[in-house]
């Protein structure tokens, strides 16, 4: 049976970019580990023959012809940009 | 005028005994005066709605009108709309002011319908209570110290106190039917793919569907007939034209095959609702329905599979709240990863957090096949379980919820025990299938919500057996004290 | 120790869809910052992604031309990270079940042997947008533009043995889909660029080194010194005792040097699965044969057709099928320059495509170069060259002369005939006017007669170059000859 510790805690938080309070930690931890706790029932059932399934109707992919349909509306959508200059998204420096 | 159904204020308005701006300032006033206590509404839209009843006017003066021209509805505030706050119940998208409508905002607006504002929820459609909004909970109208369900609390409970004729929501798990069983009102979740996705907020796409929060069946299938069909901006919409949704209401049920799986019944189930359910198939069984006892073997996998699925696309979908192009940014970030994390964690409310984390978590290296793949072969399981009731009965009946509506703070501290309210919804949902909840009855004052499940694209079936319901009973007509 | 050198690629080809992979934006290159960011590419709440049609067919058509398997039923996945050119948070690209795999591509090496390259898969993926790191207050500006933009990831096996294998390998594979015409190739715009993985092993082992992954070459230069680079650096590391550390290495071509970006440990766990928005892509049999009617000569086959079709030479044949304007302007220009050799058992006279292939890899290209122009806006059509090599073929005009004709088409004083006939280019084949000249020339070079006359061949070509000079070089050389030979015979 899972049981996240702060470390992981930590560890998906960085993932999903989540900053979590020390003071939050111990609450995340239960919340999450009593989660894993209630999915792990799946493990009640073999499937090791069954496909996944990820979509429920299965359906097949239909797709749109090659055709230019947008145009520019870049101040419309940079109206809520939290920070702009020149038409660009401003953040803080990318160092790579 | 607050209690007609839509194919009565239809009628009235065409034969011009009404006018949209007549009925659009009744609901306003009604919805101001009342959102107070409520809190239905996030925003509400008065000058737009007035602007719009008035172009309705005009359009039923010169004969272009449709059946629903100058019929006034509140979106739930996930649905994108055009130059109006889309808030979604987050601090996120507290400023997003939506540059684009969504399909079934547009279709409605293109119906003639007149918007009055955008209603409360849970944030991101997670929940089960309405109480995770950023802007506080929606009360119940039938008791105001109780839930009204969720995520479409506030549509479900404007439809109730008839704030609004006739609410949009969307159910990734429940979040109409719910909401919909708990306020005493209908509400129809379609087949995935019936209704169109774009503009829809997205929390788990591969479940999530809108549909409508209605006072009857015969509404909901007035909405739906304006909403559904394909729609080439969402590649998971069905390749499948709409129907008339009304057209198959009146038809008779006898000999309808109704399946009663035994799982819906078991120790968890309230004795009261039980009873209440078992007395609403026998109405139908009088009218000719024949009830068979059928077996879903795998229900009792359906909430730990959702809470893998569910939370897993979310993660993912609410990584573009990051505070670049839109929504909260934080202030004076030191750097990206600042940036990114306090603009994360303080948009984001704990239930969107938590969600987030454990879909992180089933996604992560070494944890995927454990996780996230077993839940995606269960779901195939889940829905076969469907697939093979489904060759003996024409609709599958049973509870909405396994209780009724709860109290405010009651289940907030207790996610599982809040994620087990949606044992009866959320296997729908991962089955693709479209269901109906109306009320039924009251246990203590408070009503019960009767689920009726169907075979894929059969809504018109639904809203038959739902409809033919509600000519022999009035449960639906019933309203929440205090709201004349 | 001798080391052997491990070399995969990954190469980035952008597709040359009119719009997006995912939604209905423009894909041109170069407008003002996010003008074409839609608000799918954006990532705005609510909306979904559609698939283009034309980047699943330009895939398909790559996975023809390597011979590959074209999957009957394709999957999109989303890759999860953070980065600000990305706007949903994930990629949308494909893992598990990519759209094309196992292929094959055959190269030339220098020494003139042929190697067979195997390509593990080729998968489409949306590109991302781009950050500006010029000064914005300290802050990093983000254009979204590119942002949406078809992807083929054409990933090689690990089979190339040395930097410049990789290079050619990467020219074969850029030759490749300009033929195609899925991409334009811009390696400046950066519709194709490169990430390669390297590793070295002593002679004879087995077992691969440990790897690091360069990214982002957009050059063959860049990709031949960025990994002729990184194997002395891993060299060097191993001869002293010490280890490779796995990672991601930038190239940095001013210094022409790589330096770590990430490694290992800072690698990101992308969560990849389905992306629910979008459907299985199911390819027919029927669909695939569709597109393979519409596939062009591909490059190997067109340089063996100009080899037995044209007898050209594999370097001339090379040359002119290393990309598919060359090879169309050749044979353009061959046909224009047809006239009676022309018959059902010999349809291309050998003489005139040699000289064909000549000029386009002589003056043309030399031309081209120096006005810096490529060959589909050269002034010069082919009709107009394969005019002017007719001429030289029925004598009208001289090599020699040729040269002055095709200047004056490169500078638009019209066709050859037009040129010939207002410059008076014509070659002078009457043997009077000929004769009179011959003669002219002994009588002023007794000395260089008597000499030849003596048996010093040589100064034969000495006269002759006298009489062209004094024709203005309109003579016909072999008939000067003849006439000149026949008048010094004792």
């Amino acid at each position: 049976m899972s049981s996240l510790d702060k470390a992981e805690i930590q560890k998906i938080a960085w993932l999903a970019r989540l900053a979590i309070d020390e003071g939050d930690m111990a609450g995340y931890s239960r919340d999450l580990s009593n989660i894993l706790k209630l999915v792990e029932q799946m493990n009640s059932i073999d499937t090791t023959t069954v496909d996944p399934l990820a979509h429920p109707l299965e359906l097949n992919a239909r797709m749109r012809p090659d055709q230019v349909t947008e145009s520019n509306q870049r101040e419309k959508f940079q109206a809520c940009a939290p920070a702009i200059k020149d038409g660009l998204y401003l953040v803080p420096k990318v160092i790579d | 005028m607050h209690n007609h159904t839509l194919t009565e204020l239809s009628a009235l308005l065409r034969s011009r005994q009404i006018s949209s701006v007549e009925l659009t300032e009744h609901f306003l006033r009604r919805s101001e005066k009342y959102n107070a206590n409520l809190n239905c509404y996030i925003t509400l839209t008065a000058d737009m709605a007035l602007a719009q009843a008035r172009s309705a006017d005009a359009a039923l003066r010169q004969g272009g009108a449709g059946p629903l021209t100058g019929i006034p509805i509140a979106h739930k505030d996930i649905f994108c709309t055009d130059g109006i706050r889309t808030s979604c119940g987050s601090r996120m998208l507290d400023n997003f002011i939506a540059p684009y409508d969504a399909t079934v905002v547009a279709r409605l607006q293109q119906a003639g319908m007149v918007l009055l504002g955008k209603t409360n929820m849970d944030e991101y459609a997670m929940g089960s209570s309405n109480e995770n909004s950023y802007y506080g909970p929606v009360r119940n109208p039938w008791d105001q110290q109780r839930v009204p369900g969720g995520s479409s609390g506030g549509s479900a409970a404007a439809v109730a106190a008839r704030l609004t004729p006739i609410a949009t929501g969307t159910d990734t798990g429940g979040s109409i039917r719910q909401p919909a069983a708990m306020c005493g009102i209908t509400g129809l979740k379609p087949t995935y793919g019936r209704v169109s996705r774009y503009g829809m907020i997205a929390f788990a796409s591969s479940l999530d569907q809108g549909g409508p929060l209605a006072r009857t069946a015969a509404d909901a299938a007035m909405l739906l007939t304006a909403v559904a069909g394909f729609d080439p901006r969402d590649s998971t919409s069905a390749d499948q034209a709409g129907e008339d949704y009304s057209a198959a209401l009146t038809r008779d049920i006898s000999g309808l095959r109704i399946g009663i799986p035994k799982q819906y019944f078991d120790a968890n189930l309230a004795a009261e609702i039980k009873e209440i359910i078992t007395t609403a198939v026998r109405q139908l069984e009088r009218a000719g329905a024949r009830v068979s006892e059928i077996s879903l073997p795998n229900t009792h996998l359906s909430v730990p599979v959702y809470y893998v699925i569910a939370p897993a696309e979310c993660s993912s979908n609410l990584a573009r709240y990051d505070g670049v192009r839109f929504g909260y940014r934080c202030d004076q970030p030191q750097d990206l990863a600042d940036l990114y994390c306090r603009s994360r964690s303080e948009g984001f409310g704990r239930e969107v957090k938590r969600r987030i984390m454990t879909g992180t978590y089933v996604l992560s290296a070494g944890y995927y096949d454990a996780y996230y793949l077993k839940a995606q072969r269960l779901r195939r399981l889940i829905r076969d379980d469907f697939h093979t009731a489904f060759s003996n009965v024409d609709v599958i009946i049973g509870p909405t919820s396994p209780t009724t509506a709860f109290r405010l703070g009651e289940k907030v501290d207790d996610p599982i025990s809040m994620y087990l309210n949606d044992i009866y919804t959320v296997s729908i949902n991962l089955a693709g299938l479209p269901a109906i909840s109306i009320p039924v009855g009251f246990v203590n004052g408070l009503p019960v919500g009767m689920q009726i499940t169907g075979n894929y694209f059969s809504e018109s079936r639904l809203l038959n057996v739902a409809h033919q319901y509600q000519q022999m009973t009035d449960w639906h007509k019933r309203m929440p004290a205090g709201f004349n | 120790m001798a080391w052997e050198t491990v070399i995969g690629l990954e190469i980035h080809v952008q597709l040359s869809t009119r719009s997006k992979i995912f939604s209905g934006a423009a894909t041109a290159y170069g407008a003002p910052p996010n003008t074409q960011a839609c608000a799918i590419d954006l990532g705005l709440p609510g909306v979904l992604p559609v698939l283009n049609v034309e980047a699943v067919r330009k895939a398909i058509k790559f996975g023809l031309a390597i011979e590959a398997t074209i999957a009957n039923h394709s999957v999109f996945a989303r890759k999860n990270y953070f980065y600000p050119d990305l706007p949903k948070g994930y990629q949308i690209s494909q893992y598990e079940m990519p759209i094309v795999s196992r292929g094959k591509l055959a190269i030339i090496l220098d020494d003139g042997t042929s190697k067979t390259i195997g390509i593990t898969r080729a998968h489409l993926e949306e590109d991302a947008g781009k950050s500006l790191h010029e000064d914005f207050h300290g802050m990093t500006g983000i254009d979204l533009n590119r942002a949406g933009t078809a992807l083929l990831e054409i990933v090689s096996e690990p089979e190339m043995r040395s930097a410049r294998e990789a290079a050619i390998y990467m020219k074969k594979v850029h030759t490749l889909v300009r033929y195609l015409n899925i991409s334009d190739g811009n390696m400046q715009e950066g519709s194709f660029r490169c990430d390669a993985n390297v590793s070295i092993r002593p002679m004879g082992e087995a077992k691969l080194g440990t790897r690091t992954e360069i990214k982002n070459l957009n050059s063959f230069r860049f990709v031949e010194q960025a990994i002729l680079h990184e194997i002395n650096r891993q060299r060097e590391i191993l001869e002293t005792g010490g280890q490779v550390a796995q990672e991601t290495r930038l190239y940095d071509p001013d210094r022409n040097e790589t330096r770590t970006m990430r490694s290992k440990e800072e690698a990101n766990d992308y969560r990849y699965f389905p992306d629910p928005d979008l459907l299985t892509v199911a390819i027919s049999p029927g669909d695939i044969e569709l597109i393979r009617v519409e596939l062009p000569e591909l490059p190997d086959a067109k340089r063996q057709r100009f080899i037995g079709e044209y007898a050209l030479t594999e370097y001339d044949s090379d040359y002119l099928t290393a990309n598919r304007e060359i090879a169309d302007y050749f044979e353009q220009t061959a046909s224009a320059a047809l006239t009676v050799y022309a018959s059902a058992s010999q349809p291309h006279n050998h003489n005139t495509a040699k000289l064909s292939a000549n000029t386009i890899m002589g003056e043309l290209s030399a031309a081209l170069n120096k006005h810096n122009l490529d060959i589909t806006s050269s002034p010069v059509s082919p009709e107009m060259l394969g005019g002017m090599i007719r001429r030289i073929e029925d004598n009208t005009i001289s090599g020699k002369i040729a040269k002055q004709v095709f200047e004056a088409m490169w500078n638009g004083e019209g066709d050859a005939d037009t040129i010939i006939a207002s410059r008076g280019l014509r070659q002078v084949t009457d043997s009077g006017m000929l004769e009179a000249l011959v003669t002219e020339v002994i009588n002023a070079y007794p000395d260089q007669v008597d000499q030849y006359r003596a048996g010093k061949d040589k100064v034969l070509g000495f006269l002759v170059g006298q009489i062209m000079k004094k024709s203005q070089g309109k003579a016909n050389p072999q008939q000067v000859n003849d006439i000149l030979r026949e008048k010094l015979k004792p």
